[in-house]
């Protein structure tokens, strides 16, 4: 077995894992810290599939600036820890039998799609397609109008959110 | 590249699938949003994997693109659960119906 098959099992091992430790928990801030170390361990992944920008862009907005939000939230609200999942009855088999049917689905979709299993897989290509420099030509140079437009949604997200929140003057 | 593509597919498809559970069983309105960031991130995976596999930067743009539209989300949807929990003081999305006449 080689290095990077150990690595894959035990980054999606942890993410697969932590997916399901996260919306089982009842503690929001337990589940909080279990989605932080499974964005940890998608990172990982992508550090695997040599996507270095990504990988780094995933732990410092995702893991970092998202999750210290998320936080910050849970904190400011207090809120109480869930008693039962859900008041209304059958919600819980209802949403485990759909997943379970759409998985089915997705899977037997990947397993018997041929475009998945003939995909080349061009080494040299994939550690050039994740270095920061060709995700930055392409962006400045091709991808300029989208990349404008992201930093003007994120302008007004920012303003949104701090008209959303703040507290109302009578 | 010794790990077969099917297996990071696999991996994604699972984790969307977690996350859709959560947002159909879980009544706390943080944690159905942070289902949903972890939908978000099972599909980046995909688009990662692909644009690895192909040896085509584009996937990972819009990967890029994605993480920028997943924290101005974060930001406006956090900032909307707070001025809910002001007015009904709890963050239940059973209680949360004011929309219901």
């Amino acid at each position: 077995m080689s290095l990077e098959i150990i690595l894959f099992i035990l980054f999606a091992g942890v993410a697969a894992v932590s997916s399901v430790l996260m919306i089982t928990r009842a503690n929001i801030v337990i589940a909080a810290l279990f989605l932080i170390l499974n964005l940890g361990s998608i990172a990982g992944l992508y550090l695997l599939l040599n996507a270095q920008f990504l990988a780094v862009t995933q732990v410092i907005v995702y893991a970092g600036a998202i999750m210290v939000l998320f936080l910050f939230v849970i904190m400011l609200l207090k809120p109480e820890h869930e008693k039962s999942v859900t008041k209304v009855k059958g919600v819980k088999v209802f949403a485990f039998t759909i997943s379970i049917l759409v998985f089915i689905q997705i899977a037997y979709l990947i397993f018997s799609s041929t475009v998945s299993q003939k995909v080349p897989a061009n080494v040299q290509a994939s550690i050039n397609a994740g270095t920061i420099e060709t995700i930055g030509r392409e962006l400045f140079t091709n991808y300029v109008l989208p990349f404008e437009a992201a930093g003007f949604l994120l302008l007004a997200a920012t303003i949104g959110a701090l008209i959303l929140a703040k507290k109302k003057i009578e | 590249m010794s790990v077969p593509i099917v297996y990071y597919l696999i991996l994604s498809a699972f984790m969307f699938i977690v996350g859709v559970a959560g947002v159909l069983t879980r009544r706390n309105a943080i944690v159905v949003f942070m289902s949903v960031e972890l939908m978000l991130n099972s599909a980046n995976l995909t688009l990662i994997t692909f644009s690895s596999f192909m040896g085509n930067p584009v996937g990972q743009l819009f990967v890029f693109f994605v993480m920028t539209v997943a924290a101005a989300e974060a930001a406006v949807g956090l900032a909307i659960i707070i001025a809910l929990f002001r007015n009904k003081q709890t963050v239940n999305i059973d209680e949360i119906n004011i929309l219901k006449w």
